[in-house]
Order: structure tokens, then C-alpha cells, then sequence
């Protein structure tokens, strides 16, 4: 199969799937075609979704691929679906989710001793939106449980993995900047 | 965050105790911190002082007067408040003490009261950034859409239920267990391993099983107690796994078997 045969298929494919679609799926998938190729063809297809003039992405999201509408066009989006945007996270709950993706695995009061307030309902919040999981126990008294951040929140951030984040370096630079 | 503007207080002005300190108004908004260390990172931000050179006594000055102003409003001063409280005012009498004379000129050994405070400070504030970060990565994902769900999205999604999952639905079996004030009297005694045994029997019977209807179905806290431990240790001995058919659905076990088939 050619590259050109291959990238309608894919798009096909990464259109259909409700959640971002992995290299591994694809693979498994088309079993008949080799790696590279089918890294050639996401590529191409990725450059032609950058193209301006496009009201869909195609985005690297959570180790998969995903096609998305571009926000610019939310406010027409909005207008056809009838919704508002969904609830916003606290900034407690936010804080609380940044310690969590920059220190995990972490123990609630190992983020109660940076945040330096109770932070068990940020900690319950962010365990029912299945933005952080735990990821186990600490080997100590009490074995406290550890937390970690889920695929979910890589989805829900718009996140291709964790190194998307701003490094602790820049954040200790920007920090200095605002004070 | 747009809406934080509208929500600020203003505060009169204190009688300035000092004559060097200019006269200063400052608004407070008082339900916008996430705590003592943000109030405190809010406070030198407005004051432009440097974090590694925090004018204590003004500071802790200011720290007390937004307490007193939250005392004023009848709002509940969080532990944490007061303890960062009594943590300044302890620096602030550190640093008010004459050195040590017996101590070298800038003995090494002498440290900064301030000095873990500050690095309290600084960690906390790089969180602060990041999350200021994350809120803007939300904020872009709000204006996204993906397609509409199909209706084979509902048919086929299988998700891996976690064990936070088994336990809300424990959770919430034992709140129904509480309403239903049924008086038992006569105690029984099941052990977890009849009642492993019990499950695997069922589990050999069907392939899978409704276990959140088990927990309704549960008698007695003794009972769901019971059935909540043996279904993790069925989870433990990779006997069984959790499946929901949608988020925050009905918990199903599956035969690890009937797993290992499907898969292959």
C-alpha cells in the first residue's frame, strides 16, 4: 500500500475512534503495513490538517492521535450544540493537580505540605473527574496511598505525554518573573 | 478568573504605627487564597518586597490584619491560617534577638529564621505557576470538540473499572445499608473464604457478574463488609478484573479466564 492509499484510511480511522487512537491500534489494525510507512503517512496527514483554511485538527494527544475541531470555532460549535462550556476545575483543585503531575507519585500529605493547607476534597474532586488515579502505596507508616495522573487527564488537557509540560526549571523562572 | 475584580473588598486604612511606613491602603480579596502560603506570596507580591528578603515585621503585620479582617466577616479561619501565624510571629521574635556574642561575626552555623519559610515560598509558588498553566491548556481543550459519540461508543466501551471505583460503589451500598434501618439480630457468621468460595461458585455459573447488585443485595455491613474484601482479593489473585460498560456505570466482574479468551 502506498503512503497515499494509506493516509484516507487512517484518517478514517482516527476520525472514527472516540477516544485518541494509538500507533499500536493502528498496527494491530493494518497488520499489512510496516511501521514506517504508517509513520510516513501520519505525518503527511498531519501536515495537510495544518494547513490553514481547515476547521479540524489533528492532534497528538495522550501517546494517540486525535481529530478535533480547531477552537477558534467554538462560539458556532456552541450555537449548534446549545451548551455551555462545562464547569471549570477550582484553583485548589488545580493546584492540587499540578502538584500531582509535577511530583507523582505523591502522598496527600506530601501535597498538603507544599500546598501548606488541607487539600482532601481537591484530592476527592480530582479522583472522580479521573484526572489522577492512585498508583499504589507508599512503603511507609501508614502506607498512604500514592497518586498519579491518568490518560484521562492527558485527554482533558490536551496533552501528547507529561514532557508537554513546562519544565520545574521554567516554572521557577516564570515564578521569579511575576514576583 | 475574569470575575475576580468585582470580588474585591477594600479595606480602610490602619493608623500607620510607624512614621517611616507610608500610609497604605490594600484591597483584599478575602475568599480568593488558597491558603496561608498565597496569602503570603499575595501580601510581598503587593508590598514589592523580595521573597528572599521578606521584611517580617510588616509583613506579619499585614498576615494578622487580613485575619482580624476574615474574624470581622464571621468566616471560619482555617487551622493552617493560624499556624502560619504563629509561625512569623515566632521568626519575627528570632530575628528580633540580639546575636549570639560568644558566635563568630557571620558564623556559618547562623542561620536565617526566614530561611525555610522562603523555601516553603518558592516550591509553593512554582505550583502556583503551573497551575496557572494548566488552567490555560483547560481553557484551550473547553473551546475543542471531538465528534459526536456514536451509538456503538455506548455498546462496546468496556472500561477498566480501578479500585477507587469498587470502592465507591462499597461506599455507596453501605449509605443505602444505613437508610434502610433494618434490625438484624441473630449475627452471621459467613467467613471471607465462604464467601470467596461462594463468588467463585457464581463466577463458574456466569461469566460475569453484577457485583454492584451483590452490594445492594448485601444484609448487613458485616455482610458487604465481607463481599467488599473477597472481591478484592478475587482482584488481588488476578481471579477476576473490574469492567464498567460506561464511567461511573454498574461494576461487573469478569472470569480472568473469560478475559484471557477474549483477548487472545
Amino acid at each position: 500500500m502506498t503512503i497515499e492509499e494509506l493516509k484516507p484510511i487512517l484518517e478514517a480511522l482516527i476520525f472514527v475512534a472516540s477516544e485518541p487512537i494509538t500507533e499500536e491500534e493502528l498496527v494491530r489494525i493494518l497488520p499489512e503495513v510496516d511501521r514506517a510507512s504508517l509513520e510516513a503517512a501520519l505525518g503527511a496527514l498531519r501536515q495537510e490538517y495544518e494547513a490553514d483554511g481547515r476547521g479540524l485538527e489533528l492532534r497528538r494527544i495522550a501517546g494517540g492521535y486525535r481529530i478535533t475541531t480547531r477552537p477558534e470555532y467554538h462560539d458556532y460549535i456552541r450555537r449548534y450544540l446549545k451548551t455551555r462550556p462545562s464547569a471549570r476545575l477550582s484553583m485548589a483543585a488545580l493546584e492540587t493537580l499540578a502538584v500531582i503531575a509535577y511530583k507523582q507519585p505523591i502522598t496527600l500529605p506530601e501535597i498538603q505540605e507544599i500546598r501548606g493547607v488541607n487539600s482532601a476534597r481537591a484530592v476527592k474532586t480530582l479522583l472522580e473527574k479521573r484526572l489522577i488515579e492512585p498508583k499504589g502505596r507508599k512503603p511507609v507508616v501508614g502506607r498512604p496511598i500514592l497518586y498519579g495522573t491518568s490518560r484521562e487527564f492527558l485527554i482533558q488537557f490536551g496533552l501528547h505525554d507529561l514532557s508537554e509540560l513546562p519544565t520545574i526549571e521554567d516554572l521557577e523562572e516564570l515564578g521569579s518573573e511575576g514576583s | 478568573m475574569d470575575d475576580w475584580l468585582d470580588r474585591l473588598e477594600e479595606i480602610p486604612p490602619r493608623e500607620p504605627e510607624c512614621d517611616r511606613e507610608p500610609p497604605h491602603r490594600y484591597m483584599v480579596k478575602l475568599d480568593v487564597f488558597e491558603g496561608p502560603l498565597d496569602l503570603l506570596l499575595h501580601l510581598i507580591k503587593q508590598e514589592q518586597v523580595s521573597i528572599y528578603d521578606i521584611p517580617i515585621a510588616r509583613i506579619t503585620e499585614q498576615y494578622l490584619e487580613y485575619l482580624r479582617r476574615m474574624e470581622e466577616l464571621d468566616l471560619t479561619i482555617a487551622g493552617e491560617y493560624l499556624v502560619m501565624a504563629a509561625t512569623l510571629i515566632y521568626i519575627k521574635s528570632k530575628m528580633l534577638l540580639p546575636r549570639d556574642p560568644m558566635l563568630a561575626p557571620e558564623a556559618e552555623g547562623e542561620e536565617d529564621p526566614r530561611r525555610e519559610l522562603v523555601q516553603r515560598l518558592l516550591e509553593y509558588q512554582k505550583y502556583k505557576v503551573a497551575a496557572e498553566r494548566l488552567w490555560s491548556k483547560a481553557e484551550r481543550e473547553q473551546a475543542v470538540f471531538t465528534r459526536g459519540r456514536l451509538e456503538t461508543d455506548e455498546a462496546n466501551s468496556e472500561v477498566n473499572a480501578t479500585l477507587f471505583d469498587l470502592f465507591r460503589a462499597f461506599q455507596r451500598a453501605m449509605e443505602r445499608l444505613k437508610e434502610r434501618r433494618e434490625l438484624t439480630i441473630a449475627r452471621e457468621e459467613i467467613t471471607m473464604a465462604e464467601k470467596i468460595a461462594e463468588l467463585r461458585a457464581l463466577l463458574e455459573r456466569e461469566e460475569r457478574v453484577d457485583i454492584t447488585a451483590l452490594f445492594e443485595a448485601a444484609r448487613s455491613r458485616r455482610e458487604l463488609l465481607i463481599l467488599f474484601l473477597a472481591v478484592l482479593e478475587l482482584v488481588r489473585i488476578a481471579v477476576i478484573r473490574l469492567v464498567q460498560t460506561e464511567r461511573f456505570g454498574r461494576l461487573l466482574a469478569l472470569r480472568a479466564r473469560a478475559l484471557a479468551e477474549i483477548m487472545a
